[in-house]
């Protein structure tokens, strides 16, 4: 494969592989949850938790089977984005299995559905599942570009993905789950990868035509109509998300990560200017219609209003949470960000994180995914072939874009959608799809970093020399 | 693409500068405002987390707490004899919030209040769990059970109050409730908070400060305290100008006399004795409504009375003549709470001199230090001096000879004053007995009382003052006394 993997016979700056470096900081991202375990036990119980020991060993087997993967398939891979990952899904299993000890989220599960089951254990085998799709991607994937060739797969992929939920029974007010045999998916974490595949591959053969067929129009640079339809196609899309399935997160995700894809490959900010304004149109239109999204508009724009909180008080309640924590928080295990109630472990577990570990925490762990991010970022630009810059800037954009409407929208800041904070939160879905996304993003990065091999012998010398047995 | 690509990374630098700048805005600037309102449930479980300051009477908590199971409330209010202290400390409830005492001093028993910071700041460095401050109540234990048994199960009200400092020695109240059984805030304690909201017997009504009864026949001495400050009559052995039968002003109606007595032209001590309506109606006609009502209103009436749990204003009318002279002999529309006729006692034991009534002597840190002491203080001078001894003489005379002779105690000196108002649509209902009286050794007057029995079991005639509610106020009274 490596013979197709070199189109430039610059030869690289022979980079360290920095493996090294990733395994100290594997060290840490582990050391530091473990730390974080036994606190919340200490501060809940008084003494070390049980599952201490299973706990750390599980972690450290996670961490070093995907630190070993990335040495033997990818050893010139970003050393950041494995620890960084690794590190938010310690942190995110300490989390959920805190809250699997408060009582007064163990009462209220089984006054509504008569039993109450931890989600900490699930969310570990669902963590062993993520690191194993991980190093399959890394094992599997010899070079990202094999992807280019899925392009129109991924999209009918893709397309299935976004419309199965329509035809299960929505929960909680969003069609974006599927059922199958017990198991609960969320098709829009994976729909996320498998489109920026798409909108990559489709992008990096169309982007002359979208860039330069365009007429100027007061300092724009329009594009044909004919060229529009693909983003009219997406756009229509995403509205239709919205309604069909009343999930604002994935919706926006959905055209979001267009957008920026149909920026990067065109390098046209009118693309930017008409995403925005199709976005703001498609927004105020849908909200005008949609009680559902109107619900949570209204939520927003006034949390502690009499009409919300008889509806509901999610947003109230995490706010809430969120000035608790206060400066440096309450400290692990003395929070009582449960009170959120519903869905405190999966979509509001930043709030547990605002209390418990206060700004101090919040800031840390915001900025844990901007790194994740930035990372993502550096490997779009280091890649050498433009499928893999769109692909990388894709998934780190629509990582950017999730963890921005997510933090968002539990902290207030834009209306509440119905989507998981990568790697923190309890489901199975997100764990896994985003280790997924990792994994390619560390291909990328290490076809990206790799030196180049020397340039091929010409092929008369191999002829010669060759010794058949 | 390189440059596209720059320009996302820092679109994305901002999507995360804005979630940074959120969180501080949260955490730091709405911090204090998000976590004191009253949706934050966190607030009412620090609330809870530790154990309640004490309210004291005698040197003795008449609460404590308890630890709760299955609630993130940690510790919940309890009563030691929770139906006869719920008049004075008021309940508090997690559930149902709080009254009287144990809501108007919860900054001191949570610890919360600003006059603790002091004693919190240290603590926080000290490493002392928190803790809440305790209150000591001016009550007398002995009078207050005394009061409370004396009631047993009549419907009333008892008040007893020192009538040289206006410190509240009992204030009972029945039927009563024990506050609890509602404190927590289980299934058990709003079912419990619910019957008790439906009992149409009103056991949360704390007779004692917010019932307005008319007073009856006890308001002739507020009457005759007027007569004498106004100088209607200066001699109270002297005749008044009295006729009998006496026809109210303006109307036909004839103001009866309870039985055949003599009151035709009686003094103001025999008129007072024998609990003359026709006397009394008079002087409150000669004297007019304007002098009447600002008699009264010295006594405390038409004002609420803070003790500082609230009392309902008693009412002297502004009204019509035939109105006023029936208002003057406590009838109409006059209508006082047990405590202001307490009051009117504890004024005429204390030569004239009006108390105000109080009920927290002490406000203690929890590491007992008193940061409130109560100073007694005058409200107001309804008697000079002289009348007041010489309503004193009268009021004697009521229980040496008079209706009141069941309040007599050997070796101390009584004065005092039966009702028996009638109420309902034609008198029609059961009418209450009242007696107001206080006891007077050498060293001064150690305490007045005022007791009121709504209906009881006994019929009309034999409703009287003296009959019900006299052996009451002598009980109180002597527990007062054999304590000093």
């Amino acid at each position: 494969m490596s013979v197709v993997t070199n189109t430039t016979t610059i030869g690289a700056i022979d980079a360290p592989s920095r493996r090294n470096t990733e395994l100290a900081l594997m060290v840490f991202a582990i050391a530091i949850s473990v730390f974080a375990y036994a606190n919340v036990g200490l501060a809940m119980d008084g003494t070390l938790p049980s599952g201490m020991l299973g706990y750390g060993f599980g972690l450290i087997l996670l961490g070093g089977v995907a630190h070993l993967v990335v040495r033997k398939f990818a050893p010139y891979a970003d050393p950041l984005l494995l620890p960084l990952a690794t590190l938010l899904n310690g942190l995110g299993l300490v989390l959920i299995w805190r809250l699997d000890q408060s009582e007064r989220l163990i009462a209220t599960a089984k006054s509504l559905y008569g039993a109450f089951t931890p989600s900490a254990p699930r969310q570990l085998l669902y963590s062993a599942v993520g690191v194993a799709l991980f190093a399959a991607v890394l094992f599997l994937l010899k070079d990202h570009r094999i992807l280019q060739r899925y392009t129109y797969i991924s999209m009918v992929a893709a397309l299935v993905l976004l419309i199965l939920p329509m035809f299960f029974p929505g929960k909680f007010g969003a069609k974006i789950w599927i059922t199958i045999a017990g198991f609960s998916i969320q098709p829009g974490e994976f729909a996320k990868i498998i489109i920026a595949i798409f909108f990559a591959g489709y992008l990096m053969v169309k982007r002359d035509a979208l860039a330069l067929a365009s007429r100027r129009f007061m300092g724009l640079y329009l594009p044909r109509g004919r060229d529009l339809g693909p983003i009219l196609v997406i756009w229509a899309m995403s509205i239709l998300i919205l309604v069909f399935e009343t999930d604002l997160g994935t919706s926006l995700l959905f055209f979001g990560l267009f957008v920026i894809m149909l920026y990067v490959a065109t390098e046209r900010t009118s693309w930017i200017v008409f995403g925005l304004l199709m976005s703001a149109v498609g927004a105020v239109g849908v909200a005008t219609f949609e009680p559902h999204v109107q619900q949570r508009v209204d939520a927003w724009l006034d949390p502690f209003g009499e009409k919300t909180m008889a509806h509901s008080d999610q947003i109230a309640q995490a706010l809430m949470s969120f000035g608790s924590g206060g400066t440096l928080g309450t400290g692990l295990g003395q929070g009582h960000s449960d009170l959120i109630g519903f869905a405190a472990n999966a979509d509001f577990i930043l709030s547990t994180v605002g209390e418990e570990l206060g700004l101090a925490g919040m800031m840390a762990v915001l900025l844990i995914y901007g790194l994740i991010v930035e990372r993502g970022v550096r490997t779009a630009l280091a890649a050498r072939d433009p499928f893999g810059k769109l692909l990388a800037i894709g998934l780190s954009g629509a990582f950017a874009i999730q963890v921005f409407v997510v933090a968002g929208g539990v902290m207030g800041l834009i209306p509440l959608t119905g989507m998981t904070m990568p790697f923190l939160a309890a489901g199975g879905s997100s764990v896994i799809a985003n280790w997924a996304l990792i994994g390619i993003l560390i291909r990328i990065s290490d076809t990206a970093r790799r030196p180049a091999p020397a340039p091929a012998p010409s092929s008369d010398a191999e002829m010669t020399q060759v010794v058949r047995p | 693409m390189n440059k596209p690509l720059r320009r996302i990374a820092i679109f994305c630098g901002v999507l995360i500068l804005a979630l940074l700048v959120r969180t501080n805005y949260l955490q730091y600037v709405r911090a204090d405002e998000l976590n004191t309102r009253d949706e934050n449930r966190r607030v009412r479980i620090e609330r809870y987390a530790h154990e309640r300051g004490n309210i004291i009477v005698d040197g003795n908590p008449v609460t404590t707490s308890v630890e709760t199971k299955g609630s993130d409330f940690k510790y919940k209010r309890s009563w030691k004899n929770g139906p006869m202290w719920a008049p004075v400390t008021g309940y508090s409830s997690q559930a149902f919030d709080a009254s009287q005492l144990e809501k108007l001093e919860d900054g001191i028993l949570t610890g919360n209040d600003d006059q603790l910071f002091f004693n919190r700041t240290l603590s926080m460095f000290t490493g002392e769990k928190k803790q809440g401050g305790n209150i000591v109540t001016t009550l007398d234990a002995a009078a207050q059970k005394a009061a409370f048994q004396g009631l047993g199960d009549k419907k009333g009200a008892v008040a007893a109050l020192d009538p040289q400092t206006g410190a509240i020695l009992a204030l009972a109240s029945t039927p009563s409730y024990d506050p609890s059984t509602f404190a927590g805030n289980s299934d058990a304690d709003t079912k419990a908070w619910n019957n008790l909201l439906k009992d149409k017997d009103k056991p949360m009504l704390n007779r004692a400060l917010r019932e307005t009864y008319p007073p009856g026949s006890t308001f002739k001495v507020v009457t005759a305290a007027a007569a004498l400050e106004n100088g209607l009559y200066t001699d109270i052995d002297g005749k008044t100008d009295s006729p009998l039968p006496y026809k109210l002003p303006q109307v036909s109606t004839v103001l009866q006399n309870e039985g055949n007595i003599p009151c035709e032209n009686a003094s103001l001590r025999e008129a007072l004795r024998m609990s003359c309506n026709t006397v009394f109606g008079k002087i409150s006609d000669d004297l007019g409504n304007q002098k009447m009502m600002d008699e009264a209103a010295k006594f405390g009436f038409n004002k609420e009375i803070f003790t500082p749990v609230r009392a309902d204003a008693s009412v002297y009318p502004k009204d019509n003549r035939p109105q006023n002279a029936m208002a003057g002999i406590g009838q109409a529309s006059n209508r006082a709470t047990p405590l202001q006729m307490a009051m009117v006692a504890a004024a005429v034991a204390n030569d004239g001199k009006l108390m105000q009534p109080y009920m927290v002597a002490e406000r203690k840190a929890p590491n007992l230090d008193v940061i409130y002491t109560h100073e007694k203080e005058e409200l107001s001078r309804p008697l000079s001096g002289e009348n007041a001894q010489k309503l004193q003489q009268m009021m004697e005379t009521v229980v040496k000879s008079g209706t009141g002779t069941r309040a007599l105690i050997d070796g101390v000196t009584v004065g005092g004053k039966t009702g028996t108002a009638q109420h309902g649509l034609n008198n029609s209902e059961k009418p209450y007995a009242w007696f107001i009286s206080y006891a007077k050794t050498s060293s001064g007057s150690p305490v007045a009382v005022a007791v009121v029995v709504e209906d009881s079991s006994a019929n009309r005639d034999d409703v009287s003052g003296g009959g019900l509610a006299a052996p009451i106020a002598k009980a109180v009274m002597e527990a007062v006394i054999n304590k000093r």
